[in-house]
């Protein structure tokens, strides 16, 4: 059941904690009891789980998880090597919650247990690192700068596409695999932090997310062109970070509380009439698990936090609401266009928003492709742990994406984005990868 | 708990990867859907009917118990391992071997998923028509071991009328075939029969060859709200009577119309005390007379409202009330005992009034929805377990429920089969020389008492 990996993500070794740690530690599961009791075992959870399609065994189906994680809140299961390898494997996508007859919340119970581990038994190695690297913006900048300095040594270009393969293995990277290139200049430093539009026109923050800023920076470009387009001011916080989804996915609960608390002051201070995302996991993030994981032992930052989640909006259902109308500017070159539902929009019940702007956009032809709504297999620090597992779940996505016949794949993800660039490179396809952004901006700037 | 050498003899057969012994992976075989959990000592996923006979021989040798199991969806601990032992899970067999257009058959491994085998022949204009409620995730060895049912079977019939033969792994190790590939055949008694619904206690089935149906041309849904029981009840036997068999007759009380309704507000008038789903299929132009029909028929039944779906996504809205049901239920208490009591159809109102009768002698709520075309209703008997004396008060309703089901000529389970769950009253249906046979059978089978012990008979 262990994928086979680096030393770095090892599981740290078992500590002697003395009974009133262990309860401390038991604390989080605790907080999800209820929840766990929710399950009664039926199933469903089988036919959504895209872990158990690849794997397909029961600890991998969040039935099972939630089974162990009941036995685990009673006690009457220590948390162990074992318990890391179970847990380890959900992608957090909460495709499973959203289709559970019973509504349990097996994301959250998931978070729960590793929080629990990382009570109990310390972080792993690879978390430890996440933790500091995503609490400290300016490493980032400096190891953005450094990586696209040093990437070239590193990684070759791979032609036809904008991303690179590495040379030579590297700890945290197996060989095949197809990783973007990194910005020259983070999207953050590009711009000044208030972009004035007209008088009367929503104020938006504009939360880039760690993947937009030194990865995919064009979405970042499209949105600013987006909104600006339909005359919004676009503030774009200098002291927002990472929304801290990949501590969490390890358990770090300490640094997604910090996080969420920086975020907060970074946005809060503008008064927005929205918090706009281009990315479904910092959308999830702010939207859902923030007011989660303080929860409410912190009444007054759990009220403010709310307010955040409440405002947050991801960007194509805010170019609706807003009205944007590509039709309106004339014809754009034919472009035949596949679109993947990312989870982290799907389980918030956006699915219709993006494909009704990209077929209202000129040119534009979207054919379905199959399964659009299965998972890319990413899942964040998942796709480090268990690589093959979540390309074997990239599989079937990569053939109906070629099948489909379109120029190019697009959604409303950048992790989605690069989990789904790199399948279709392994698997020899041509298809390009783009945000939903990116389709619409190219349509609106010919005004 | 099992000795090391005979962990090292499994891993020998379906190889180290396809056995399972850590404690916590454990605990996620020791479960189904009735809440009831049994941990196995070992989990072993064969590949092919020769592993799997290798493995039972081995049990049979070390005297070990061994526990099919499919998805693990059952409701009534068919493939919990009670005691300790082997689960044996079949679904890495889960090709489906052919499909074959001129005969209308097909041959499948016993660990495909239910819906996946529909599409898959629906794609060539067929039909698999049995559609247990856990058909995107149960399997269809599954299916065929406990003979699944569905709201489709008031026309098509159940699972086991769509198995024409079997490839089974009997509890001693020997592969055998039953039953084959032709409508007629009479050589010999027929083993296939007895295997559908023998619940794992008889073999393990390693090949399914199915009988399929050319797909329906369209469906044609109604949902039709009456103002009583007896209206509703009145109408499925006069549609019937009328030589009309709608694919599916779907039925909801008014407890479980309230739950539906303070849960989702559909607005179903508050004069409805019963709901029917209607649906018929075949050629076009006949389900539109038949549908016609069919209003004309319920109409003068205390109809309160007909809603007749045009198109697929109407069809789906009607669908939603009843697939709405369950999720509702959990308001009422957080425990059900689901229970799937048939009695003939004509007797749906009559049973329906005693177990009113029984939910107000014991002071709990029950709930009851389910296919009443068939006369089967799933009794939901709803409670708190947190409450003291509660759950013995379930155990004292059913009881009485499955006598009332018996005592208008009906059966105590239609879908969900035995398992532990109803093995304490059992002998409410089945008389001691009923049980002797049957166990005779099972002992002729399975001297050593190796496969999935423990269940169904009184122990």
């Amino acid at each position: 059941m262990r994928c086979p990996g680096s030393a770095l993500y090892v599981y740290p070794r078992a500590r002697h904690a003395s009974p009133l740690q262990r309860q401390k530690t038991l604390d989080p599961l605790k907080r999800v009891e209820k929840e766990i009791k929710k399950c009664v075992k039926c199933g469903a959870c089988r036919a959504h789980c895209p872990a158990f399609a690849a794997i397909q065994r029961e600890p991998a189906v969040a039935r099972g998880k939630v089974a162990l994680a009941h036995h685990l809140a009673k006690g009457d299961v220590q948390l162990e090597d074992e318990t890391y390898s179970i847990m380890s494997k959900c992608l957090l996508c909460g495709s499973c919650a959203e289709k559970c007859p019973n509504d349990v919340p097996t994301d959250e119970i998931v978070i729960a247990a590793r929080e629990a581990l990382a009570r109990e038994r310390g972080l792993t190695t690879f978390h430890k690192a996440v933790g500091r690297i995503i609490r400290n913006r300016k490493a980032m900048n400096m190891g953005g700068l450094a990586a696209a300095i040093l990437g070239p040594i590193f990684f070759r270009k791979v032609p036809q596409t904008s991303g690179l393969r590495l040379r030579f293995p590297l700890p945290f990277l197996g060989g095949k695999r197809h990783v973007p290139q990194l910005a020259k200049k983070p999207f953050l430093s590009r711009h000044p932090e208030v972009i004035p539009g007209e008088p009367g026109k929503p104020r938006i923050v504009y939360f880039v997310g760690c993947m937009t800023n030194f990865v995919y920076t064009e979405i970042g470009e499209a949105a600013l062109a987006l909104f600006r387009h339909l005359g919004c001011t676009v503030i774009i916080p200098r002291d927002q970070q990472c929304c801290g989804l990949p501590g969490m996915s390890g358990g770090d609960m300490e640094t997604v509380r910090e996080l969420a608390e920086r975020n907060l002051a970074a946005i809060e201070k503008h008064n927005p009439d929205y918090v706009m995302t281009a990315c479904a996991t910092c959308g999830g993030a702010l939207h859902k698990f923030y007011p989660a994981v303080v929860g409410k032992r912190n009444p007054e930052l759990h009220a403010r936090l709310q307010a955040l989640a409440d405002k947050t909006v991801d960007a194509a259902v805010l170019l609706q609401k807003l009205g944007l109308n590509p039709e309106e500017t004339g014809a754009g070159e034919a472009f035949s266009i596949t679109y993947h539902d990312p989870c982290h929009l799907r389980t918030r019940n956006i699915t219709k928003q993006p494909r009704e702007l990209l077929r209202a956009a000129p040119g534009v032809e979207l054919t379905e492709m199959e399964g659009a709504d299965r998972c890319c297999g990413l899942g964040g620090t998942f796709n480090v742990y268990h690589y093959e597992t979540s390309m074997n779940i990239n599989a079937p996505k990569a053939a109906a994406i070629a099948k489909s016949g379109a120029e190019a794949v697009v959604t409303g993800c950048p992790g989605c984005m690069m989990q789904l660039a790199d399948g279709l490179q392994q698997s020899g396809c041509k298809t390009r990868v783009m945000h939903t952004l990116e389709i619409l901006a190219r349509r609106i700037k010919r005004t | 708990m099992l000795d090391s050498r005979i962990i090292e003899k499994l891993k020998a057969i379906v190889g180290a990867g396809n056995v399972a012994t850590g404690a916590q992976e454990l605990l996620c075989y020791g479960y189904d859907a009735t809440q009831m959990e049994f941990h196995p000592d070992a989990v072993v996923h064969p590949a092919s009917a020769e592993e799997v006979s290798a493995v039972l021989k081995l049990a049979n040798a070390e005297r070990f118990p061994v526990f099919p199991r499919g998805a693990g969806s059952g409701f009534t601990g068919g493939a919990l391992p009670k005691g300790g032992g082997v689960v044996l899970v079949t679904t890495r067999m889960n090709r489906i071997l052919r499909i074959d257009t001129e005969n209308l058959i097909a041959e499948v491994e016993p660990g495909v998923v239910t819906e996946q085998f529909q599409l898959e022949v629906e794609k060539l204009g067929l039909f698999y028509p049995p559609d247990p409620a856990s058909l995107k995730f149960s399997t269809l060895g599954g299916n065929v071991a406990e003979n699944a049912g569905g709201p489709r079977c008031v026309k098509y019939g159940v699972t086991r009328d769509f198995v024409m033969g079997l490839e089974v792994v009997l509890p001693t190790g020997e592969i055998i075939r039953t039953g084959g590939e032709t409508y007629k055949g009479v050589v010999g008694y027929d083993l296939t029969r007895l295997l559908c619904g023998s619940e794992g206690t008889l073999g393990v089935i390693t090949k399914i060859i199915f009988k399929l149906l050319p797909l329906p041309d369209a469906k044609k849904t109604m949902l039709t709200i009456f103002d009583s029981i007896d209206g509703a009840a009145k109408a499925v036997s006069t549609i019937i009577g009328n030589k009309i068999i709608p694919t599916t007759l779907e039925f909801m009380d008014h407890a479980t119309l309230q739950c539906v309704e303070k849960r989702f507000s559909l607005g179903i008038p508050e004069t409805g005390r019963a709901v029917l789903l209607i649906e018929v299929d075949g050629d076009r132009e006949l389900i539109e007379k038949q549908a016609g029909r069919i209003q004309e028929l319920v109409k003068p039944l205390g109809l309160v409202e007909c809603m007749v779906a045009k198109d697929a996504a109407e069809s789906e809205a009607l669908w939603k009330v009843r697939r709405l049901v369950s999720p509702s239920l959990r308001d009422v208490n957080p425990t059900k005992y689901n229970e799937d009591i048939v009695v003939p159809r004509s007797r749906v109102p009559d049973v329906i009034r005693r177990i009113d009768a029984i939910a107000q002698k014991y002071a709990i709520p029950i709930v009851n929805f389910g296919h009443a075309g068939d006369g089967n209703i799933h009794v939901n008997v709803m409670i708190d377990k947190e409450i003291e004396g509660q759950e013995e008060k379930a155990h004292g309703a059913i009881k009485e429920i499955f006598q009332a089901a018996l005592d208008l000529g009906g059966t105590m389970s239609g879908e969900h089969g035995v398992g532990l769950a109803k093995q304490p009253y059992i002998s409410l249906e089945l008389k001691p020389e009923q049980v002797a046979a049957m166990q005779a059978i099972k002992r002729a089978l399975d001297p050593n008492n190796i496969l999935n012990p423990g269940k169904m008979f009184p122990v």
